[in-house]
């Protein structure tokens, strides 16, 4: 598997959060998603956007476009250095939430990707990994 | 004082570099368009040498210090009404760089029998002109900023219309981001025309809105239970397939909502829930 383009964008606002969306989707046009496959990935990146912005006090996404013999696809990491999730399994069940929203945030995103990890300790902020396959 | 010389120069010559100086600038044709007239630039020049040279006179070329307060008061207007009328960022330098040419050829006349002192009275010149430019340049991106933050509150108030569609149907189209501070708008918007129009269906379409997550779903859910609250039955239109399928693997149940794929869809059934229907005339024209 080859990285073939890499790119970063910092998340500290709100107005970020348009910016990683709009990126997000040229890329997924760029390597020729379908309009199906850029919504999922847009709106997952949505999500853990927002949860590094609202819960991790803001953080960074690094784009990765992959090659994969015939396969392309897209990968996503989120970065934050916020308080981190004292229990993954919890946080990824549907409904959970410690904030106000629904809940659906971080299940729902490992939803409509293909690939999803979580490594996040107590204090020591969370990453967040992600790729879809097209 | 050395400094001295510089604003003597600027002093005896005022009346000659002012009609200098406009010359400089309707040549580089910034008066070729209408955004300002030679009136107007005639005063701004006026204005702007009657203060450089008090500044000089009484602080030098320090254009940081405390004499040359008024002039930058001064060019922050000038580049904040220049950025307003469309002005580029170099025609707003232009302003004060055209000063340049001017200023050297006094110099010159004024310095010829001492080629030691016109060198240093050009390059002083030069910097003072081209601190000033940079003062402008800041001047100006600050102005800008400033017409791009109302311009982002301007929008939250006007992208929030509701429209009544027919008696007792008001409808609500959604267009770009539903962020936190924008929903809100749209919230109360909507239930206060409800109130005024005594409605009892409201359509809000989601076509214009391109990302639909946990947190717009959530919006638009808190609108459709505060509606039915006060007794108003929601449709949400223009949920395009791709929305449709991204919803359903985010797991958000959406599913005691009515919902349409359009607009049309959505009033046709609007109508019937109001006793009502849109057909073709019997009989044709």
């Amino acid at each position: 598997m080859v990285v073939v383009r890499r790119a970063a964008l910092e998340i500290r606002r709100e107005e970020d959060m348009v910016r990683v969306r709009r990126s997000v989707r040229q890329w997924a046009d760029e390597l020729g998603f379908g309009l199906v496959d850029q919504t999922k990935l847009v709106t997952a990146a949505s999500e853990l956007s927002r949860n590094a912005l609202v819960h991790g006090g803001g953080g960074t996404v690094v784009f990765e476009a992959l090659e994969d013999g015939p396969r392309r696809g897209l990968r996503l990491t989120f970065t934050d250095e916020g308080p981190g999730i004292p229990d993954v399994e919890l946080a990824l069940s549907d409904g959970y939430t410690t904030g106000s929203g629904l809940g659906f945030g971080l299940g729902g995103a490992k939803r409509l990707v293909n690939e999803f990890s979580i490594e996040s300790r107590r204090g020591a902020g969370t990453r967040v990994v992600m790729t879809r396959w097209k | 004082m050395a400094n001295g010389r510089l604003a003597q120069v600027l002093e005896r010559h005022r009346a000659q570099l002012s009609s200098d100086w406009i010359r400089e600038q309707t040549a580089d044709g910034v008066l070729r368009d209408t955004r300002i007239d030679e009136a107007e630039l005639r005063g701004q020049c006026d204005e702007f040498l009657a203060l450089l040279v008090r500044a000089t006179l009484e602080g030098g070329t320090n254009v940081s210090g405390p004499a040359f307060a008024p002039v930058r008061d001064m060019l922050e207007r000038m580049a904040r009404w220049r950025g307003e009328r469309g002005f580029t960022p170099s025609q707003t330098a232009l302003f004060v760089l055209s000063l340049k040419k001017p200023i050297f050829s006094r110099i010159r006349v004024d310095f010829e029998r001492e080629p030691g002192a016109l060198f240093q009275e050009i390059w002083r010149a030069t910097e003072l002109i081209d601190s000033l430019a940079l003062l402008t340049t800041e001047a100006f991106q600050r102005g800008r900023e400033a017409v791009i933050a109302r311009q982002q509150a301007e929008m939250l108030e006007l992208s929030t219309p509701v429209v009544k569609l027919w008696e007792g149907i008001l409808a609500l189209p959604l267009i770009g981001t539903l962020d936190s501070a924008r929903t809100q708008t749209v919230m109360e918007t909507l239930l206060q025309r409800v109130v005024e129009t005594g409605s009892e269906i409201v359509i809000i379409d989601i076509t214009g809105v391109p990302t639909v997550d946990t947190l717009v779903a959530q919006h638009l859910l808190k609108t459709v239970s505060a509606a039915r609250l006060m007794g108003v039955e929601c449709i949400i239109s223009g949920v395009r397939p791709q929305i449709a399928q991204t919803i359903v693997h985010l797991g958000v149940a959406l599913s005691d909502v009515i919902t349409k794929a359009n607009l049309a869809d959505a009033f046709k059934l609007a109508l019937s829930k109001r006793g009502m229907g849109i057909g073709a005339r019997t009989g044709g024209v």
